[in-house]
């Protein structure tokens, strides 16, 4: 076999695919951040407590009702949502009028709520998750192999990222919310419910972030803090692309999974600040982000 | 982010006044009736909340990731008085100084963004700083810097008497807290706040509000970095704790709790929250689900906080 820069190339096709699944994830999460940020302004702290709290509806349906995996993908999503407009219905719409940054308070503190009725009730340790069992096994590419599951999430949520972006960008639904976007007294002046609107985004994006929960269970144990880190890293990726498209936010979650996948390769002790050092290179050479638009 | 607007009055410098001077009588008195080490403690994150509130109160910045300026300082210092040997005095500038180099290049980087992507900016370097304290060898890593010496300030002051300690640590708190007090009301703190206002018109009026913002930053991560270096001095540990994001966390919740932008709210929040850790810690992750009910609450329902609200009873600034 071929050696890249004395890399033999198993290794560096192995990060690359970790990096590609960790970029699922950032994709997932980000264009849940951005869509959430898109109509309602605020940003959404609570994220990453999201994202955990999908997982663990997943092994929860597992152990107490026997659900597997396929039902979970529905579940998790619709369960966590339903949570979500809750929140939206009670608390968030209070702050519609106030500083943004109150909304980051109140998601900041509604995640340490979560986080820590989680950690109270299932301990800080990790709980597995098996894989279901028409995903197990792996396939050999011939310059790596490539675990079912793997190949499974990074295609389930490549297809997710891009309906969304589809339905947001091609249909009259997605013109309303964007229009609503630019200006939602006067969509609303044009008789949509743009109250309802913003509930079911905000339900709609805490649905991603459940879904890649789902995602990640059996990758990463379901653990009550999964979420708190993903979800800096997440921040720090939201920043780079610039939360100005759709499209930009989904692009920046891939690519930069991969940079940290590259870096794991060539400079491992970087590969948890490389993000974070992107993001200071790209604030001082364009500040409004990869795909922002300039305020 | 705009405080709550409190009604002006001609007597409000003389009730900061009085309140000051009860805050510092009751501060030097309080050790013959409360644990002395949690006071001091106490002390450590009510100038680091105070240091906070510079940003969030008086600039409209919400910086996320201000346990990078006091963690790294409380390194710095630690690893200055056990490893180097430096006296205490050297130590706590040797921490400080460390934490003002750091945030003059974060605060470069972050101003160049508004609102709550400079939370996230911040956020994200803070926790850079903290994967480099993780890494680096100097830190001690998930051990932390341990047994840090207590020498002989100025070489005449012993700390390792407590009551030395005290007086000391409430030296430095009180010295923190007027400097703040004083740049809040020096005419650069009213272009700190008319940026807070309506940041356009101030640079209209041709003020260059981005070295305002960058000097307001440095002023106050060096201030969060001289909270650090003396509570590292304090408990004589510095450790990963002090530089992880919840501790960013915790000082945004002593200062919203005791009311942004308000002169005394931080020192009210941190002494809450830091007596909420000290007697409920059995109450073990609970304690993370009461902080943030407390957040939800304060943001709901009490938006002033504890000092704000005061202040607006009694119609003064507090």
């Amino acid at each position: 076999m071929f050696e890249l820069l004395g890399i033999p190339p198993q290794a560096l096709f192995g990060q690359l695919l970790i990096g590609l699944i960790n970029g699922s994830f950032y994709a997932l999460l980000s264009l849940g951040l951005t869509v959430i940020f898109g109509l309602l302004n605020i940003i959404n702290f609570c994220h990453g407590a999201l994202y955990m709290m999908g997982a663990f509806v997943a092994w929860l349906a597992l152990q107490h009702f026997g659900l597997g995996y396929w039902a979970a993908l529905f579940i998790a999503p619709v369960v966590v949502g339903a949570f979500g407009i809750v929140l939206e219905r009670t608390m968030l719409r209070r702050l519609y009028k106030l500083d943004h940054l109150y909304g980051l308070l109140l998601t900041f503190g509604i995640a340490l709520i979560v986080e820590g009725v989680f950690r109270n009730e299932f301990g800080a340790s990790g709980l597995p998750y098996v894989i279901p069992d028409s995903l197990t096994g792996a396939r050999n590419l011939g310059f790596m192999v490539l675990p079912n599951y793997r190949a499974w999430v990074i295609a389930l949520s490549l297809f997710v990222c891009l309906a969304t972006w589809y339905v947001i960008e091609r249909t009259k639904l997605g013109a309303y919310l964007r229009a609503a976007t630019e200006n939602p007294t006067l969509v609303q002046a044009f008789g949509i419910n743009v109250p309802r609107m913003i509930t079911l985004t905000y339900g709609f994006g805490v649905g991603l972030a459940a879904l890649a929960g789902v995602l990640a269970a059996p990758i990463y144990q379901v653990s009550p803090l999964m979420g708190s880190n993903l979800i800096i890293v997440v921040f720090a990726v939201v920043v780079i692309g610039g939360m100005g498209s759709i499209m930009g936010s989904i692009v920046t979650g891939f690519l930069l999974g991969l940079i940290e996948g590259l870096t794991k390769v060539f400079y491992p002790e970087a590969s948890a600040t490389v993000i974070f050092v992107i993001l200071a290179l790209v604030l001082l050479w364009r500040p409004q982000g990869l795909f922002g638009r300039r305020s | 982010m705009a405080a709550p607007p409190v009604t002006r009055s001609d007597t409000s410098f003389r009730t900061q006044a009085i309140v000051f001077a009860i805050m510092a009588v009751a501060l030097a008195a309080a050790p013959a009736a409360i644990y002395p080490v949690f006071l001091m403690k106490a002390m450590c994150f009510a100038l680091f909340a105070c240091a906070f509130n510079l940003l969030i109160g008086y600039v409209g910045l919400l910086s996320f990731g201000h346990a990078a300026f006091f963690g790294m300082a409380s390194y710095v210092a630690a690893h200055a008085a056990k490893v180097w040997g430096l006296p205490p005095e050297l130590a706590i500038l040797a921490g400080t100084a460390a934490a003002g180099g750091i945030g003059a290049v974060f605060g470069a980087i972050a101003i160049r963004r508004q609102g709550i992507y400079f939370a996230m900016i911040t956020l994200a370097l803070s926790q850079m700083v903290y994967f480099f304290c993780l890494q680096a060898p100097f830190t001690g890593g998930e051990d932390g810097i341990q047994a840090v010496p207590l020498g002989n300030m100025f070489g005449v002051l012993d700390l390792k008497d407590t009551t030395t300690l005290y007086a000391v640590v409430l030296a430095i708190f009180l010295g923190g807290f007027l400097f703040i007090y004083r740049v809040i009301h020096s005419p650069f703190g009213q272009v700190l706040k008319a940026i807070r206002e309506n940041e356009p018109r101030a640079i209209s009026l041709g003020y260059s509000v981005d070295r305002y913002k960058l000097i307001a930053f440095v002023l106050s991560s060096s201030l969060a970095g001289l909270a650090g270096a003396t509570k590292a001095l304090v408990v004589q540990l510095a450790s990963l704790t002090d530089v992880h994001w919840s501790m960013s966390g915790e000082v945004v919740l002593m200062t919203l709790l005791g009311g942004l932008g308000t002169v005394f709210g931080p020192v009210v929040g941190a002494v809450v929250i830091i007596a909420m850790q000290n007697y409920l810690a059995q109450l073990g992750s609970w304690l993370t689900i009461a902080q943030g009910v407390i957040f939800v609450v304060c943001v709901l329902a009490f938006r002033r906080g504890i000092v704000g609200e005061l202040g607006r009873l009694m119609g003064k600034r507090l």
